[in-house]
């Protein structure tokens, strides 16, 4: 087994450790060959196996330098299945809300622009740089990017933000037992939405004069259902399998797993459900209700904007 | 703007009214430019806003929906569905760098033969006028601009 993190924050690494004293039995059943957050493997190691050597590689994070994609590109080759394990790599993540810009626009944020930055030489990375000893070389930074799949062919989508603990499990011991489902299928997660596994009520009137913001929305119902209080909750356009456990501590749902099966935009679904329960037929006040979310695509996309139909904005 | 550039608009017709008010359109030999690919759909409400980001995805320079007036709906509420959905999907697509005036929401009943044809007409120009969405372009660009050399060796 390997294990990669490509642009991601770590978290589905220790999603992976949370499984606690069962990482011993993973250990034991595996040859665990590659992990660079817990083992000294290097990329020359995974170069000199033969391919398709490795059984399984569960491949985190999205793809945005040319270095993640020369890994994608050497893992895929070596391991008979690939497995995108947590949203950035099934479908960008977080850092997919990047394709908001380009480089440029990245760089320009993150070097100059940001509070914390103080940076009067101006200096951002250079992918070679000229020193005494010789050159250094940083891998390139893309433009776009993009979802595991994108890159390499990939078996089996692994949702969630991180998976949560007993679905990494289940997909652990179904790997462990070959019991797989067909190639191209989304494992440790549900078909349905996150609304059917939330124990808030629903009904089925629409209510909505005004969308809130959670942290703004102070006299919030802690039975009734989010959305129909106004506060945006992805719930409705989200795969499930996470246990609703954001909407049963009083967070609305952010949209981790992904669309539901046989949803292809996550984005575009959100915003028919919203729209679903806005109480008017009026343009000009739908208008002004529609206009109480300042980020529609930031809500639509938070977690699949580089597989969204659209994939990235453009830019001028 | 090329001279040449013949706008590709899809439009979702209601099955009820806005279709057949197309088909009068037709069947009263009225004019219109033929940049319109009909589909019809069940009603307005059955748009969903996959369909419309799916249509640019797939190369549509512009997208037309029309439905019953309102109040006259087969389906009661079905197009009131869309008017609820149709600014946010307007927002969402100015926020990918698509000018929101390439969607537009008609209302087209099954006697406005003529209006259907001077919505079409009017909005084909529109779009003319804006030149190309060309979203394929957006989609087949290069990660980056730069040359991309491969580190890793076995040793």
């Amino acid at each position: 087994m390997a294990l990669y993190w490509a642009a991601s924050c770590g978290g589905c690494e220790i999603s992976v450790l949370e499984v606690n004293e069962a990482i011993l039995d993973v250990a034991g059943f595996f040859d665990i060959v590659f992990w660079p957050v817990a083992l000294d493997f290097k990329y020359h190691h995974v170069a000199a196996m033969a391919d398709g050597e490795i059984l399984v590689c569960l491949f985190n994070g999205a793809v945005r330098n040319s270095e993640q994609k020369e890994i994608a590109e050497l893992l895929r080759r070596k391991s008979q299945v690939m497995v995108a394990h947590g949203s950035c790599a099934c479908w960008g993540g977080i850092p997919a809300l990047a394709n908001v810009t380009d480089r440029d626009g990245v760089f320009q944020r993150v070097y100059f622009e940001s509070p914390s930055t103080d940076n009067p030489q101006r200096i951002t990375p250079q992918t070679s740089t000229r020193m005494p000893e010789g050159e250094i070389t940083l891998p390139v930074f893309f433009d776009t990017v993009y979802a595991l799949d994108q890159v390499v062919p990939v078996e089996y989508y692994m949702p969630g933000c991180p998976p949560v603990v007993d679905q990494t499990l289940s997909v652990v011991e179904a790997l462990m037992s070959g019991a797989l489902p067909p190639p191209g299928s989304v494992v440790g997660a549900g078909s349905k939405t996150v609304c059917e596994e939330c124990k808030r009520e629903k009904s089925d009137e629409k209510k909505v004069r005004r969308f809130r913001r959670i942290h703004l929305a102070g006299d919030l119902d802690p039975i009734k259902c989010l959305l129909e209080q106004g506060v945006i909750c992805t719930g409705p356009a989200t795969r499930s399998g996470c246990g609703a456990k954001c909407t049963t501590v009083g967070m609305a749902c952010r949209g981790c797993y992904g669309p539901p099966a046989g949803v292809v935009d996550q984005g575009a679904k959100l915003i028919s459900a919203l729209a679903a329960v806005i109480d008017s037929q009026d343009p000009e006040e739908i208008e002004r209700i529609a206009d109480g979310i300042d980020d529609p695509l930031g809500y639509a996309y938070r977690f699949g904007m580089a597989a969204s139909s659209l994939r990235r904005v453009r830019v001028q | 703007m090329s001279a040449q550039f013949e706008p590709r608009i899809i439009a979702f017709l209601c099955r009820w009214c806005s279709y057949t008010g197309a088909d009068l359109a037709g069947t009263s030999r009225l004019k219109y430019p033929p940049n319109v690919l009909p589909i019809r759909v069940m009603c307005s409400g059955r748009v969903d806003p996959t369909f419309v980001v799916s249509a640019f995805r797939k190369g549509a320079d512009g997208v037309l929906i029309c439905g019953c007036h309102p109040g006259d709906c087969h389906y009661n509420e079905g197009n009131y569905n869309m008017m609820r959905r149709f600014p946010l999907i307007r927002k969402l697509l100015a926020q990918f760098g698509i000018e929101p005036k390439r969607v537009r929401l008609e209302w087209v009943s099954a006697s406005d033969g003529d209006r259907y044809a001077k919505v079409v007409t009017e909005f084909t120009e529109q779009i003319r006028q804006m030149g190309p969405l060309a979203w394929d372009q957006v989609l087949s660009a290069p990660p980056t601009r730069e040359p991309v050399e491969s580190g890793v060796t076995a040793s």
